[in-house]
């Protein structure tokens, strides 16, 4: 580990995210104006004019937040079913050359709601259990369009914000189609070649059988004719018999375009296991650098569009600022945790100086795994390029938290924005309360219906976390599906809920939620902490729009709490801390933090 | 109920022609591109025999366990360098399993490589690797398991070691990410060398 160089990367990725923050929120704001030209105009518009008449959408006609929310609903539901179906039937669709069986109903539901939500958790091995069309198609059409309409969904709130006496607030239609094709799919191609150019595959070949170089011996179930694996005499172990292996089995499929959008778009679901730690989906330190500037680069320039609609820069940039700290602050803990290491491994005589590399690949080492980790769970991408399960407790608790807090450093595409947003009414109103003024925010006074919409979201994402931990914590379904024992079986459980609701898809891995007994609690649930997770917040969010869009602006006095600068920042930051750590700190101390405390014991469960 | 229809309508509409354009001709264009511009690397970075039989790719580490090859990482993919059941171990810090598994990798590190009983053996030659397939190894444990290899080839160390500075990949840019050793290049490196007589 080389400390200096590993301060020399951060500094690189914070500069260059702050370079692009400013000509990305620009044009987004071309993007995300239905008459906002571009320089891919020439090329686009045939496209863009065609969708609109295929689907019958008049692009000159704006909505209200109930037409918004229901045509948001709509897509979403529809593209929930096709997915569901194509799972389901895989084995009756083209482009299935490893002959995989189609999903479980179960499975199928937990996969459909994760895309569908912008989540991808995944219960299922890609490599194992997709083929290249569900692939290409049941979840990649999700990669898309569930990052556009958080796009637009952040829009909207933002027109409501800057609007005012109206009642619409954009069109649901237009932006979808817009942030699509203005903005994922040309950033894609080139994103998907230059990964290809780095090693990922491109192709539609069955998989590779390669005559390895040393032939070896494993130990496997002995089965019968049938089938059916032989036990011994006491009925419970199975016979073993060895087996000499010779041939390793190598993935290929479209992976590169799979893996551009779902960096880009904050999605996060791997085209394999291993996801962006596999050498096929980030196969080198330059790989893996894009792929990180990828997941933060539209949330961050969506600050920069914040500023830009309410004409106050220096409030987008407030905002930014304090995701910014945030983000800094997860890093440099999860980097510390990761790279001081595991004493009951030292003990052993594993080097100290190599820091915690159970579960991390070398070619990205300590830093670049703490980095990403943090990264992916500020935002709601869930993509790993390490296993999280394996972290030390502190490097695991890091992006834990990160998901708690709501995905609001940078956060999902749009979802971050708004999730933040959230937090920043809450702010002004917190600093209303204190100095005994109705609050405003960017000309507009939050009063208690907004205020009451705000609360909605942040109470019911944290009940159904801390309800369904509590229920799968008790349940014999529950503990089935763990890997680890004592605290650190409770943080896989407290994990797989908050980065289920919080849309995030990363997981302490683990955890196994889809049982070869076919239990469908696990994936049932997860599905369902999904569901409510993308739209209990959404539909509370887009209400808010349509009631802030409706208000009169108010001329700024000399009384009216400035939401940018220093102060303000401060109180963003401490609310997001505040309200994340009220909620969830005594479920933290039994999990990571406890463990904390055995490990540096040196207890073992 | 009216405008929810027509959503619906809508929505099934839009849904089909993106998934043209975002399932069919987008992967389409990358795959005719990417397959123009770097066949090799489109098609998994594959290193093909003499014979023209596929041997494995510079990207997965395959199991090497002689004394006369360098190893790779312990993988948990499958039953080891699985390739088609990528991960880790995903056991957490206070893991009994894992304390044991890394207890009995550190002896037999020691003892393959001549090392003392108190020797302090690198963090990524006994901790599994994140996807099981990880290509590389660290520097650090590809000097330590030079002079093992040398000894079992009767090659001097030099020699061994010349090879192992040139199957390690530094660092992107010269700042990105660690250097490490890629085994099977390493591997394949010494065999043209010293060809691995029979097994």
């Amino acid at each position: 580990m080389n400390i200096p160089n590993s301060w020399l990367q951060l500094a690189l990725y914070v500069g260059l995210l702050l370079l692009i923050t400013k000509p990305l929120g620009l044009y987004l704001m071309r993007v995300l104006d239905s008459r906002g030209e571009t320089f891919l105009d020439r090329l686009v518009k045939p496209f863009e004019r065609l969708t609109y008449k295929v689907s019958g959408i008049n692009p000159n006609l704006e909505q209200d937040w109930i037409g918004y929310t229901v045509s948001l609903l709509a897509f979403s539901l529809v593209g929930m079913l096709m997915t569901y179906f194509i799972l389901r039937y895989q084995d009756h669709l083209p482009l299935n050359p490893q002959g995989f069986p189609g999903l479980a109903p179960h499975l199928a539901f937990n996969t459909a709601a994760s895309f569908t939500t912008n989540t991808n958790w995944q219960s299922y091995a890609g490599e194992s259990t997709m083929s290249y069309f569900s692939q290409m198609v049941a979840l990649t059409i999700h990669n898309f369009t569930s990052a556009a309409s958080g796009i637009a969904i952040a829009a909207a709130l933002v027109r409501g914000i800057a609007r005012q006496s109206v009642t619409t607030i954009g069109n649901f239609w237009v932006d979808t189609v817009r942030v699509t094709y203005y903005l994922l799919v040309p950033v894609c191609i080139l994103f998907a070649l230059f990964l290809v150019s780095q090693g990922i595959v491109q192709n539609f070949k069955p998989y590779t059988v390669a005559k390895t170089y040393e032939p070896y011996t494993i130990q496997v179930p002995k089965v019968d004719q049938a089938g059916k694996p032989v036990m011994a005499a006491d009925g419970k172990t199975p016979v073993m018999v060895d087996q000499s292996v010779d041939t390793q089995t190598i993935v290929q499929g479209p992976m590169a375009s799979q893996v551009a959008i779902k960096m880009l778009g904050t999605n996060g679901g791997g085209f394999v296991n291993a996801n962006a730690a596999h050498p096929y989906e980030n196969p080198t330190p330059l790989s893996n650098f894009i792929q990180m500037l990828s997941i933060f680069a539209i949330p961050s320039a969506l600050t920069y569009y914040l500023g830009r609609m309410i004409k106050n820069q220096r409030h987008g940039w407030a905002v930014w600022g304090a995701m910014f700290v945030m983000f800094m602050a997860g890093v440099l803990v999860c980097w510390k945790a990761e790279s001081s290491g595991n004493p009951i491994h030292h003990a052993l005589g594993v080097s100290a100086s190599g820091g915690n590399m159970e579960g991390k690949e070398v070619r990205f080492g300590i830093f670049n795994s703490a980095l990403f980790a943090t990264i992916t769970t500020d935002a709601s991408c869930g993509a790993v390029n390490a296993m999280h399960d394996s972290f030390t407790p502190i490097g695991g608790l890091v992006p834990l938290f990160n998901i708690q807090t709501g995905e609001v450093i940078f956060g999902g595409v749009g979802a971050g924005l708004y999730g933040m947003l959230i937090f920043v009414v809450l702010a002004v109103f917190i600093a209303g309360l204190m100095v005994g003024r109705t609050p405003e925010y960017a000309g507009k006074k939050i009063e208690a219906y907004d205020v009451k919409l705000v609360m909605m979201v942040l109470m019911v994402l944290s009940a159904t976390i801390l309800g369904f931990t509590a229920w799968a914590s008790i349940a014999d379904w529950g503990l089935a599906g763990l890997n680890n024992s004592g605290p650190h079986g409770f943080s896989e459980i407290l994990y797989a809920y908050s980065s289920a609701v919080g849309n995030n898809g990363s997981a302490f891995a683990g955890l196994t939620a889809a049982p070869a007994d076919g239990n469908p609690h696990w994936d049932t649930t997860l599905g369902i902490a999904m569901l409510i997770g993308r739209f209990l917040m959404i539909v509370p969010i887009l209400a808010l729009a349509g009631n802030l869009a409706g208000k009169k602006l108010i001329p700024a006095s000399a009384g009216t709490f400035k939401t940018e600068g220093v102060t303000f920042i401060a109180l963003l930051i401490g609310t997001v801390v505040l309200v994340g750590a009220l909620t969830f700190l005594p479920a933290l101390a039994i999990g990571p933090i406890v463990e904390h405390f055995l490990m540096g014991a040196g207890t073992l469960f | 109920m009216k405008t929810i229809l027509k959503d619906l309508a809508t929505a099934l509409l839009v849904t089909a022609v993106l998934t043209i354009l975002l399932c069919g001709a987008y992967p389409a264009a990358v795959w005719a591109a990417g397959q123009a511009l770097f066949p090799a690397k489109a098609n998994g970075s594959l290193v093909v025999g003499a014979d023209g039989t596929v041997r494995g790719s510079t990207l997965l580490a395959q199991n090497f366990s002689s004394d006369k090859y360098f190893q790779p990482r312990p993988s948990a993919a499958g039953t080891g360098y699985d390739a088609t059941s990528s991960g880790g171990t995903n056991f957490g810090p206070t893991s009994q399993k894992l304390s044991d598994s890394i207890k009995a990798a550190v002896k037999a590190y020691r003892d393959s490589n001549g090392l003392a009983a108190d020797a302090a053996v690198p963090a990524d030659a006994v901790t599994s690797s994140a996807s099981g397939l990880d290509p590389h190894i660290s520097p650090e444990n590809a000097q330590i398991q030079a002079a093992r290899v040398a000894k079992a080839r009767a090659l001097p160390l030099e020699k061994v070691t010349a090879l192992v500075t040139a199957a390690t990949e530094g660092r992107d840019l010269g700042i990105l990410g660690e250097a490490g050793v890629n085994v099977l290049r390493l591997n394949l490196a010494l065999d043209a060398i010293s060809p691995a007589a029979g097994k």
